[in-house]
């Protein structure tokens, strides 16, 4: 049989992550809240075939209760992630097409978010928004989009320079319809997997922040949830409530990570064709 | 009814050397004028000067003594030198050819345009391939000045005559006014009525 080429093996490789993923995804939709409800005779026990992640001090299925974990991070994580792309677009191309009033405002907004450390605007946020699923979703979606904005404004700024632009501009095309269809094609890739590679920090700081108490309610099964509950147990031996969904959020990170490396693989020009 | 170029300067920068300097040209409907010069004197930088692709430092572009239109499509268009790089790499070429307006059969016909290579992408063409659909796109736009900014300085002999054939038979029928960039003081002669040297 023919050997597959690189890019093919690359595109399986990378379809395979995201069928993980969505699997997982499913799953904690698809688990009932029931499910993962304890009785106290079964509490703190370790991993076993019945419990594989054991269990917690409610005597709740640790392994239902992570997978439904990640579910909603992995919710935050893609509606954070898509909204902050859809910002950095925005104020990427606003940036490099508008004025140099604009730019400059733009620029310096950018700077000023950037500055902040993330972990503390997005806990002022969500606190400031009440806390809960809608005060996260703004923190991260307003922390994530600075450089992948910057990035898309010398994208177009590159973009705009080019002698194809200028005849469309000579053939009567007015700026926005150049805007959109000349450049925003082109900008398909790197919104792609910016957006892709955004996903871990959401999720990550997700975790971070439902850890510290400021993020999501404590009767979620999130992730950081569980970790903030399993600290109380730890110097009590039970190592199985922390080390194994933390595991696993750290797993699923890295998937997600490796999965946006093989697509920028593919849609990057410059390794396109490799 | 004339294209005319008045006293311009220009630079690229205000440390840079001036490029053109008090430059003068007068072109008027249906005329046919050569602009020659070695490598380095400015041909490039007045024919995007005409053609609106830069603004003059001093002194005036005027399309029948006003200047040329800021908005619209633009009554003076260029051909440029590089057709690989005045197309989008992401179009298609009926795309690229439609940017101008509706597809002229007789157009792509007498520039030797197949049909298959309008489903192409621009990489999928060779370069003089993509200099016919560059000429075609600026006859479509239905301008009245024509500027051909050595469009065919990397092209064989026998493709050059034949893109210069078109443009000349379409600058005759719609009495276009043509100006031919070129280091080819053979062509130049053999094109245009009138010489410009920017050297002397």
């Amino acid at each position: 049989m023919k050997q597959a080429n690189r890019r093919t093996k690359l595109v399986v490789l990378t379809a395979a992550m995201v069928l993980v993923l969505a699997v997982i995804y499913a799953c904690g939709i698809l688990i009932p809240e029931e499910a993962a409800a304890g009785s106290f005779l079964n509490a703190k026990l370790p991993p076993s075939l019945r419990h594989p992640f054991g269990t917690d001090a409610l005597g709740r299925d640790l392994f239902l209760r992570t997978l439904k974990g990640l579910s909603v991070s992995m919710t935050i994580g893609l509606a954070a992630s898509a909204i902050s792309a859809v910002i950095a677009v925005l104020v990427g191309a606003a940036s490099a097409a508008g004025s140099r009033g604009v730019d400059a405002v733009l620029n310096w907004l950018i700077d000023l978010v950037m500055g902040v450390p993330h972990t503390i605007l997005i806990l002022l946020i969500s606190f400031a928004l009440g806390r809960g699923l809608n005060g996260l979703l703004a923190g991260i979606a307003a922390t994530h989009w600075c450089s992948l904005a910057r990035l898309i404004r010398g994208e177009v700024l590159q973009l705009r320079s080019q002698q194809y632009v200028a005849v469309s501009r000579r053939l009567g095309k007015s700026s926005g319809w150049i805007m959109l269809y000349h450049l925003l094609p082109h900008l398909a890739p790197q919104f792609v997997v910016g957006l892709v590679l955004m996903f871990p920090h959401a999720i990550l700081h997700e975790a971070s922040i439902s850890f510290l108490g400021f993020g999501l309610p404590p009767e979620q099964p999130a992730i950081g949830i569980i970790l903030a509950e399993s600290m109380r147990y730890l110097s009590a031996g039970m190592w199985w409530m922390a080390v194994l969904p933390g595991l696993t959020l750290v797993s699923i990170v890295l998937l997600v990570d490796k999965a946006g490396e093989h697509l920028k693989t593919l849609l990057d020009p410059y390794s396109a064709q490799e | 009814m004339a294209l005319e170029a008045k006293n311009v300067d220009f630079r690229y920068g205000r440390n840079q050397p001036w490029i053109l300097k008090d430059q003068c040209l007068k072109i008027g409907k249906g005329e046919r004028l050569a602009v020659f010069a070695p490598s380095g004197y400015g041909k490039t930088t007045l024919a995007m000067l005409l053609a609106g692709y830069l603004e003059p430092i001093n002194g005036q572009v005027l399309l029948d003594e006003i200047p040329l239109p800021k908005k619209g499509a633009c009554p003076v268009q260029l051909i440029c030198q590089h057709p690989e790089k005045a197309v989008n790499p992401r179009w298609r070429l009926r795309r690229v050819l439609e940017e101008s307006g509706p597809l002229r059969e007789d157009l792509l016909e007498a520039l030797g345009i197949q049909r298959a290579w309008l489903a192409r992408f621009p990489r999928e063409l060779s370069g003089g391939e993509l200099q016919r659909f560059c000429v075609a796109r600026a006859l479509t736009s239905g301008g009245d000045y024509l500027i051909c900014d050595e469009i065919s300085a990397m092209l064989d002999g026998i493709t050059q005559a034949q893109i210069w054939n078109v443009v000349l038979e379409e600058a005759e029928k719609r009495s276009l006014g043509l100006i031919a960039i070129t280091h080819n003081r053979r062509l130049a002669g053999r094109i245009a009525s009138r010489i410009l040297d920017l050297s002397v």
